[in-house]
């Protein structure tokens, strides 16, 4: 089971992959997101989001500035304004 | 009757014109790709983010604490439009059908009894509107110093007209731009953007009909939305006159080029027909002077 996951930036489709987990910088302090979540939505702070791609695997970091977390039943939408690296 | 040599001449430069209009409207078909694909590109965000306002606009009752640009200043004397114009020319009639379109919605506004001003992007507006309303206009926004406007300069435009509307220098904008249909075909469309119109509520299918946690609470993430959202909309009207602008150009240059055939071919005519006329001259007075000996 996996967790589908989309990083979108107004330029364009950055990431859609599914993924084991992803732990996201909310305003109110760092979520981790995994397959099941319940819906949620939050605004997130400027760092960066980890993404792992296996159980116990090394994340894979992409640094975002500004921007709002939605979980549904279709997965994590991370809506960023700006993606570095 | 012009001389052969004139015709000549007239043939050589009319052909040096076709070659200029040739690749100009190549190049707009290249970049006319690029344009659509970064409008495509940009749907996604803008899709997700009206579908976001729209299931927590429909949470929120809007009052008078909510966010300026939700409620509005309470009143609707003073409309700004801004419209978004191309920097370079060469494109047909689409900033003159634009302008034209900013113009109509300006003088209904201006037969309401309301003020209308002007904020302009891109260079080809300002003379004509200027000519129409020479002191209506509040502002321009230059976007001839990058090669390709994106989300940076939709910012810069955001953040100016919101620190304008809290300034309280407008009550209501609208945004004036051209929606791309085909490389024929594009539409001036006009919108509000400031007050922020509430979008559709979208039904709650993405959630499954669970309940929807927020963090911080739903008037805090939508006050960081609105913006955004403004944001986006330029964003979006940008990257549409981007690829309505290549369209024209190439509808507008595929024109000229046919154009410069049909006067080449007729000029050629002309030039074949004054060379024959004189070969003919030329004979009759030989074969004359040959008589009289």
């Amino acid at each position: 089971m996996a967790l589908h996951f989309e990083l979108v930036t107004p330029a364009k489709l950055v990431l859609s992959e599914d993924v084991y987990m992803v732990v996201v910088p909310g305003e109110e302090g760092e979520f981790g997101v995994l397959e099941g979540h319940a819906p949620f939505m939050s605004t997130i702070r400027d760092g960066a989001v980890q993404v792992y791609r296996t159980a116990g695997g090394q994340p894979e970091e992409i640094k975002v500035r500004g921007g709002f977390a939605e979980v549904g039943v279709n997965g994590l939408t991370v809506l960023a304004e700006h993606v570095e690296g | 009757m012009a001389s052969l040599k004139e015709l000549k001449g007239r043939i050589n430069s009319v052909k040096s014109t076709q070659k200029i209009t040739k690749a100009k409207q190549m190049v707009a078909a290249a970049k006319l790709r690029k344009a659509q694909a970064a409008a495509e590109a940009a749907r996604p965000y803008a899709e997700r983010l009206a579908s976001v306002m729209g299931s927590l606009a429909s949470r929120i009752t809007v009052s008078e604490s909510s966010p300026k640009l939700l409620a509005g200043t309470g009143s609707d004397q003073r409309h700004l439009l801004v419209v978004v114009n191309t920097d370079k020319g060469l494109c047909g009639g689409l900033n003159s059908n634009i302008v034209k379109a900013a113009i109509a919605k300006a003088k209904v506004l201006i037969a309401e009894g309301k003020k209308v001003e002007f904020f302009l992007v891109g260079k080809k507006g300002r003379a004509p509107i200027r000519r129409n309303f020479p002191d209506a206009i509040v502002g321009h926004f230059d976007t001839s110093d990058v090669r390709q406007p994106g989300y940076e300069e939709a910012e810069k435009i955001a953040a100016e007209l919101v620190s304008m509307y809290e300034a309280g220098k407008f009550d209501v904008a609208h945004l004036v731009y051209a929606t791309f249909k085909s490389a024929l075909a594009q539409d001036p469309t006009e919108q509000q953007i400031m007050p922020v119109p509430t979008p559709e509520a979208a039904p709650a299918v993405a959630t499954g009909g669970a309940i929807v946690e927020y963090e911080p609470d739903e008037e805090a993430i939508l006050a960081e939305l609105l913006p955004r959202y403004l944001k986006t909309q330029i964003f979006g009207a940008l990257l549409e006159i981007s690829a309505s602008e290549q369209g024209a150009s190439m509808t507008a240059m595929d024109n000229a080029t046919r154009n410069a055939g049909e006067l080449i071919q007729k000029l050629t005519i002309q030039y074949n027909r004054s060379r024959q006329a004189a070969i003919t001259t030329e004979l009759v007075e030989i074969i004359a002077g040959a008589e009289a000996l």
